[in-house]
């Protein structure tokens, strides 16, 4: 008899359009699963002959949950262009504008996507099992999930003026207008809450771990490389610093100072099934050259965080790896929420410092280098922009490697995984489809991003035999 | 010259003004606000964009209230549904001519455009769009001119001409091939006449020339034509 394949289209509460296929053996066991991408945007054509500096405002449309992630890349790549340093409150100004970033995008992800399956169960009523049924069943906790998000989006708009595509404030070589005393005061006096939100969530989290060790096991807990940012000391960075790759046992194969080198060992291939790219560490080829970027990434290959309670959770976290990196998809959210933790004390860390109100903020230039990249981690990881220009600064070849899709291997083998632990039918079942969503929303994607896509998100699975028969297909909207 | 005192009827109200006078300049003077485009106070009336139109009693022409003087007796209609479909129009087409995208572009939430277009209900094109892809020039150390977002009011080049005195913005072509040049078509930097003056893009109504990287509120600031005409009179 033919093999079959299961396809989950669209899949849910995840940003972006996906499908997940299914294949099934002849005895009904899982074969593989493929993880689809599905629509495509062009951001690398439409944005040639535009000038670089309006790069910064076009690219971060390219997502409306990360767009400050998308702004910083765009930014340093233009720094670079221009040739010039920003000074000093400028960086710290960017800084803290990403750390709201990150905290708004984990918040979003843990509390509004993920958390509901956790709290409620994966085989719970999906009619129930979403911010409002959370809402509903636990709305002391769901209130800490909104506030801390508003939070890290406050963050964004006291700095640049606009919670979402606040495009205008980043400049090349700094930034466009200083923060006001009135604007810090207010941000100080929510961070107290905000830090008592992230540190109850986090208590909240560990605590419910001992009942999750089924998923932590069976969501995409394989070996694989990881690829992050790292400060000059080792610790988690997000905004600049080298890049560092290290290997399944957590020894650095790559220490890159300049990660504008990113080409010397990450290549990118591309398989007809789907819009989004597969790239691959270099140094052992594809497929087989997967590494994971992201949170949990980040937390593997930094050996510290460099604020007093990140690094306490870090210390903790670092044990569930057995003396070599976490390998779990699941322990992403355990990563977030300690990243949640590190960006609130940096927030307050800046927030602080004598710098912050400067009203020096930009370095000004024409165009200097016909070529630019900037590096930034992403709430999903590694984001890269990397820009070539004329001498008028128009822009000639635009390459964007977007977080999400570093960890395109990774979801095929997590998907696989799950897959043939839960899929053991000839239909599809509500919880058997949810767990391979789940591990999908562990990694956090955003597909419109990563196709540099457009689109609401709903889901798509498809079961089918190997001879190409359609045995089962569920479609989901939000 | 005496100038003689006319009596006309705008919008119903009785109104009283010099012989010379534009139906734009006898409404202003009463309060009546009509929508315009490339008219700017302290530049010579152009009439090109037609946003200005007006109802005449006697006649089924629309006149642009920019460049039409009064007459004594006549009757002025400025609002009407016929007029405001026909303004959309106007709008509609200027936003299909060429590639406007509010969300990118560097005038957005300070653009003449885009705030007339919000003030007749325009939330998608109706004709097809030309998304034309120009070449811009950003030859000069601080001046853009993008010709995408280009409405051909020509407050650049009216300024440039009469205010600033060197002329070195133009016309080139008809119609929608027609585009703004400097000099005798040269990149901006080569276009020696031109001053740096900058007051072509405080003049645009939209965001087809700017300063990079400066606050699109420092640049754009239209008023300064009628402001540089006002202290010549008193500097006479």
């Amino acid at each position: 008899m033919a093999d079959k394949k299961i396809l989950i289209s669209p899949v849910t509460r995840i940003e972006g359009h996906a499908q997940i296929t299914i294949h099934l053996n002849d005895d009904d066991t899982v074969k593989e699963a493929n993880f689809k991408v599905t629509d495509f945007r062009g951001f690398e054509k439409f944005t040639e002959n535009r000038p670089f500096y309006e790069m910064p405002s076009i690219t971060s449309r390219a997502c409306g949950i990360c767009p400050v992630s998308h702004l910083l890349a765009s930014a340093k790549a233009c720094d670079q262009i221009v040739g010039v340093n920003p000074p000093k409150t400028a960086i710290k100004l960017r800084r803290l504008m990403h750390m709201g970033q990150l905290i708004q995008s984990h918040a979003l992800n843990f509390f509004h996507l993920s958390s509901p399956d956790f709290l409620m169960g994966f085989d719970s009523n999906p009619l129930q099992r979403n911010i409002f049924g959370l809402i509903d069943k636990e709305p002391e906790l769901a209130m800490r999930g909104i506030r801390l998000r508003k939070f890290g989006q406050d963050i964004i708009e006291k700095i640049a003026g606009k919670k979402i595509h606040s495009s205008e404030w980043v400049q090349p070589g700094g930034a466009k207008w200083p923060l006001t005393q009135e604007r810090a005061d207010y941000l100080r006096a929510n961070l107290p809450e905000a830090l008592d939100a992230a540190q109850k969530t986090l208590d909240m989290y560990k605590q419910m771990l001992d009942g999750l060790q089924e998923e932590v096991a069976n969501f995409g807990s394989f070996p694989t490389y990881y690829m992050g940012l790292v400060t000059p000391d080792d610790g988690l960075e997000h905004y600049d610093g080298k890049l560092r790759i290290i290997d399944p046992t957590g020894a650095t194969v790559v220490e890159c100072v300049d990660p504008a080198k990113y080409q010397d060992f990450i290549g990118e291939a591309v398989e007809p099934w789907s819009y989004m790219k597969f790239p691959y560490f270099k140094n052992v080829g594809y497929p087989s050259g997967a590494y994971r970027v992201g949170p949990l990434a980040r937390l593997n290959v930094a050996s510290h965080c460099g604020t007093p309670l990140a690094d306490e959770a870090l210390k903790d976290f670092k044990k569930l790896g057995k003396n070599g990196p976490v390998q779990s998809t699941f322990h992403y959210h355990y990563a977030r929420l300690i990243e949640v933790l590190f960006c609130i004390e940096t927030s307050k860390r800046l927030l602080s410092d004598p710098d912050i109100q400067s009203e020096n903020i930009r370095s000004k230039a024409f165009v200097n280098n016909p070529e630019g990249i900037g590096v930034t981690e992403a709430p999903r990881g590694t984001l890269i922009h990397h820009y070539k220009v004329d001498p008028q600064g128009m822009i000639t070849w635009n390459n964007m490697v977007i977080a999400t899709e570093h960890n395109n291997i990774a979801y095929n083998m997590a998907i696989t995984q799950v897959a043939k632990k839960y899929v053991k039918a000839r239909e599809l079942q509500e919880g058997m489809l949810n767990r391979v969503e789940a591990v999908i929303r562990a990694f956090d994607p955003c597909l419109s991003c990563a196709t540099h896509a457009l689109g609401s998100v709903p889901l798509d699975i498809q079961l089918v035999a190997s001879n190409g028969t359609l045995l089962d297909r569920k479609i989901r909207q939000h | 010259m005496n100038l003689h005192t006319l009596k006309l009827k705008i919008d119903g109200i009785d109104v009283e003004c010099t012989e010379g006078s534009t139906i734009l300049t006898a409404a202003k003077a009463i309060g009546i606000n009509i929508p315009t485009l490339c008219y700017l106070d302290g530049l010579t009336p152009y009439g090109g964009c037609r946003l200005c139109i007006v109802e005449v009693s006697g006649t089924s022409k629309l006149f642009p209230a920019c460049a039409t003087p009064v007459a004594s007796g006549m009757e002025v209609t400025t609002q009407s549904p016929k007029l405001y479909e026909y303004r959309k129009m106007v709008l509609e087409t200027l936003l299909a001519e060429r590639t406007h995208i509010c969300a990118v572009c560097v005038a957005n939430d300070h653009c003449e455009l885009q705030a007339l277009a919000n003030q007749h209900g325009i939330d998608h094109v109706s004709y097809e769009r030309n998304w034309s892809t120009n070449k811009i020039d950003s030859t000069h150390d601080s001046l853009v001119i993008d010709p995408n977002r280009c409405i051909l009011c020509t407050r650049c080049i009216r300024v440039c001409d009469e205010l600033e005195g060197v002329h070195t913005l133009d016309l080139k072509f008809r119609g929608k091939n027609a585009d703004v040049i400097m000099d005798q078509d040269e990149p901006w930097v080569k276009a020696c006449s031109c001053t740096s003056c900058r007051k072509c893009a405080k003049v645009c109504p939209v965001g087809a020339i700017y300063v990079e990287g400066e606050n699109i509120e420092t640049t754009k600031i239209p008023d300064v034509a009628a402001f540089i005409v006002e202290r010549r009179k008193r500097l006479k």
